[in-house]
């Protein structure tokens, strides 16, 4: 199913146009305290604004398989042919395939025991980034939107919910576009595609200063006039909309991954997946409040092994080197990483050796922020075709990521006198998994 | 068939089944069809007397296993797993224990050939290489660097002295075992695809063979895939002129069955012989190579992932999805 968007056809250019809105709050240029100045990795930490916390979310589209990563069940009827290898936690295994992220496993921490009970990619998708179980009618805000909405500052000069995927293909399951619902579109996703910086367009050079500054004076008065008649969330965001503009191409070196060392580029590989990870980091060094990284496509019905190897060998290095940058640069303290999937796959493997959808028994991983690392939460069987210990669902792990971020989950927001719950009051957090 | 046939292929039918624990990946007739060694869902080599039924586990992978081989008089059986290693065994042995252990490739090990000559043993992975070993002494004899994609299969031409490898993209690279460089053959596109909905490469040689007079390499596989992730293709078996990498013959099913060709072999009576598993279920299909259908499929009691011709070409096993190994009489 085709994901709804408010917006219809336009969802990229309002995407774009929230982005614009947000990079104008406030007056902090980015140029002037951060941008490329920042040279050392404790300037790094020191310099992101006021210990703040972020949300690193990678989304693994399609469905990814908690067997052939942090679920292994080696020599079992459904382990399929990997073999579980040790990490950095003593006692803790993983799949082979996963050698890089293995030695970065005391960072983070796995829950194993998800039944979410849910095998459609869209419902998935939809419930394990607004925390609340999909009802007709009702559009939950996502993650990203909850997260900005809680965690930007006012002066917060860049968007506070950033989208880095692929450019769109067939699949139409890898949502474009963030819904931030009731929050208003400020606090929609903005979305960047391919490891590219948005695509910024200079001012005509025969348009001076003066001209500008004229120009621009004329459509605030005109922006006035009409918000004086016409005044909601949507038309207040779009009137920050050129002033951002001008903001944003003070700041276009926030989005440019070239500007990174050769050596960083290199460790991150040649993959775009790869130069997603080093965009994030560099949004996150900024202060951006959430970054969600896709990386496409998981959904193996057929050769699930083969194109596992394919995928996680792609997912793997640049995963891992991006989990320890954050911990070099003391970023990781504040910054809160999920690994998640719209559900996982069937133990049962079919005859094609691929594995199907499955919501029963799969697994997230947390880490970062006050998520307890090392830890291992809840338990399946031992050919995984069940939870049999700390069953949770979107709604625990939702609660979990704004807990561990300071965010009190249990709150409400205020929005045009209406009152809306943070996330599901029918949840709560994990709290075994909070330090 | 010809005048001297001595198989019938059109009356092919099921003579035995013998039932596993697991699926099955792949099997294998030692050469004096004794045994039909089996891979399966599990970390063991099975080995079955298709005439007392007795079935053997044999234990030292760490893995699937989906290659085997053997010594030309068959007391050495030769197994690949995705583990990584070549391990030779005492085929006949009551208990067989492993009699050598290499670790042979970094990642899975796809595919073993054994030397007409019964000198070498090769393998291939994920790592990218091919790699020639000493039959005798398990000795790495050369390793083989440039395919710039995991290799699926190899075969040794009839006199030993090169080898075809063919890899996910469908590139067939001819070794000369004097050399270090390797001859790129041809690159048969038909075997290969991007789909660009899930971003993803599928194809390569699922199974291959030589003709008996050594005149053409048959490389099976999955074509037309329109949607990598649900198997979307039609079977295919590509016949490559070794001499000079020209693609004489591309084979198919005559209703483009919905599959996967994971077992081939040339029968000395002229023909080819393939199994498919897939969409479009198992079927054992008969191709005369001189045009591009079969002349007789036969449809089986479920998907085939592997395939053996007996040695004395009357029957062929068929490693089973539904944890069943069956063979089918020819005559």
């Amino acid at each position: 199913m085709k994901r709804h968007h408010p917006c219809g056809s336009t969802e990229h250019g309002l995407s774009r146009r929230a982005f614009l809105n947000r990079t104008a709050m406030g007056s902090v240029g980015l140029a002037a305290g951060l941008g490329d100045i920042i040279t050392s990795r404790t300037a790094i930490a020191e310099q992101v604004q006021a210990k703040s916390k972020r949300v690193l979310n990678i989304f693994l589209h399609g469905g990814v398989s908690q067997l052939e990563t942090w679920d292994p069940k080696p020599n079992t009827d459904t382990g399929g042919p990997f073999r579980a290898i040790p990490t950095s936690v003593p006692g803790m295994h993983i799949c082979e395939l996963l050698p890089h992220t293995a030695k970065q496993m005391h960072r983070l921490s796995i829950v194993r025991s998800l039944d979410t009970k849910n095998g459609d990619h869209a419902r998935g998708v939809t419930e394990m980034t607004t925390g609340h179980g999909r009802m007709p009618g009702v559009d939950f805000p996502h993650l990203g939107a909850v997260t900005a909405r809680s965690l930007m500052p006012e002066t917060f000069v860049l968007p506070g919910h950033v989208l880095i995927r692929s450019s769109p293909g067939g699949r139409n399951v890898e949502s474009e576009f963030h819904s931030a619902a009731y929050l208003g579109p400020r606090f929609a996703s903005m979305a960047l595609y391919d490891g590219n910086p948005p695509k910024f367009d200079d001012r005509p050079g025969d348009i001076t200063d003066d001209a500008d500054i004229r120009r621009n004076a004329v459509r605030a008065r005109a922006n006035e006039r009409f918000l004086r008649r016409r005044r909601t969330a949507e038309t207040e965001a779009y009137n920050f909309s050129y002033d951002q503009a001008r903001e944003l191409l003070a700041n276009r070196h926030v989005f440019e991954i070239s500007r990174e060392t050769a050596s960083d580029q290199e460790r991150y590989g040649t993959s775009q997946f790869g130069k997603h990870c080093l965009l994030a980091r560099r949004l996150l060094e900024h202060g951006v409040p959430y970054v969600q990284v896709n990386h496409a496509d998981y959904d193996t019905h057929h050769e699930n092994f083969d194109f596992h190897i394919e995928q996680l060998g792609e997912f793997d290095q640049p995963f891992a080197t991006l989990v320890a940058d954050l911990a070099d640069r003391g970023l990781l303290a504040d910054t809160l990483i999920c690994v998640m999937s719209e559900f996982g796959r069937t133990p049962k493997i079919n005859k094609t050796y691929g594995r199907d959808h499955w919501g029963t028994a799969w697994s997230v991983v947390l880490g970062g922020s006050s998520i307890q690392p090392g830890a291992v939460i809840g338990k399946t069987n031992a050919n995984g075709t069940e939870v049999t210990d700390r069953v949770v669902d979107h709604g625990h792990i939702f609660h979990t990521i704004l807990q561990a971020v300071g965010v009190d989950s249990m709150g409400e927001f205020e929005i045009a006198g209406r009152t809306f719950p943070v996330a599901d009051p029918s949840r709560g957090a994990i709290a075994e998994l909070l330090t | 068939m010809t005048a001297n046939a001595t198989v019938n292929p059109q009356q092919t039918k099921l003579l035995m089944e013998f039932k596993l624990d697991r699926p099955l990946t792949s099997c294998h007739w030692d050469p004096q069809s004794r045994f039909v060694f089996c891979g399966a869902e599990d970390f063991l080599v099975h080995r079955v007397d298709p005439a007392s039924g007795e079935k053997v586990t044999l234990a030292a992978h760490d893995s699937w296993i989906r290659a085997f081989g053997s010594s030309l008089d068959g007391t050495t059986l030769y197994s690949g797993g995705y583990d990584g290693r070549l391990i030779y065994w005492p085929a006949s042995a009551e208990k067989p224990e492993p009699s050598r252990i290499i670790e042979a490739h970094q990642g899975w090990v796809r595919a073993i050939a054994v030397s007409p000559d019964g000198k070498h043993v090769a393998t291939c992975g994920n790592d990218r290489l091919v790699k020639v070993w000493d039959a005798a002494t398990g000795t790495l004899v050369r390793e083989f660097s440039g395919h710039a994609n995991h290799v699926y299969n190899l075969v040794y031409s009839q006199d030993s002295r090169q080898l075809f490898s063919c890899d996910l993209k469908g590139v067939v690279n001819a070794w000369a075992l004097d050399t270090d460089k390797p001859r790129v053959l041809v690159t048969v596109e038909q075997l290969h695809g991007y789909d660009t909905t899930f971003r993803a490469d599928i194809g390569g040689a699922r199974s291959i063979a030589l003709r008996g007079d050594g005149g053409q390499i048959a490389l099976g596989g999955i074509t037309k895939v329109s949607n990598a992730f649900a198997g979307v293709g039609e079977i295919i078996v590509a016949l490559v002129n070794p001499a000079d990498g020209k693609l004489d013959l591309v084979l198919q099913s005559k209703d483009k069955v919905t599959g996967t060709t994971w077992g081939l072999a040339w029968h000395p009576d002229g023909f080819w012989v393939g199994v498919s598993g897939g969409g479009g279920g198992g079927w054992l299909y008969f191709w005369k190579g001189d045009s591009a259908e079969e002349f007789f499929r036969l449809q089986l009691k479920n998907d085939g992932r592997g395939m053996s011709l007996s040695p004395d070409g009357k029957q062929v096993a068929v490693a089973h999805v539904d944890n069943h190994l069956r063979t089918y009489s020819l005559v």
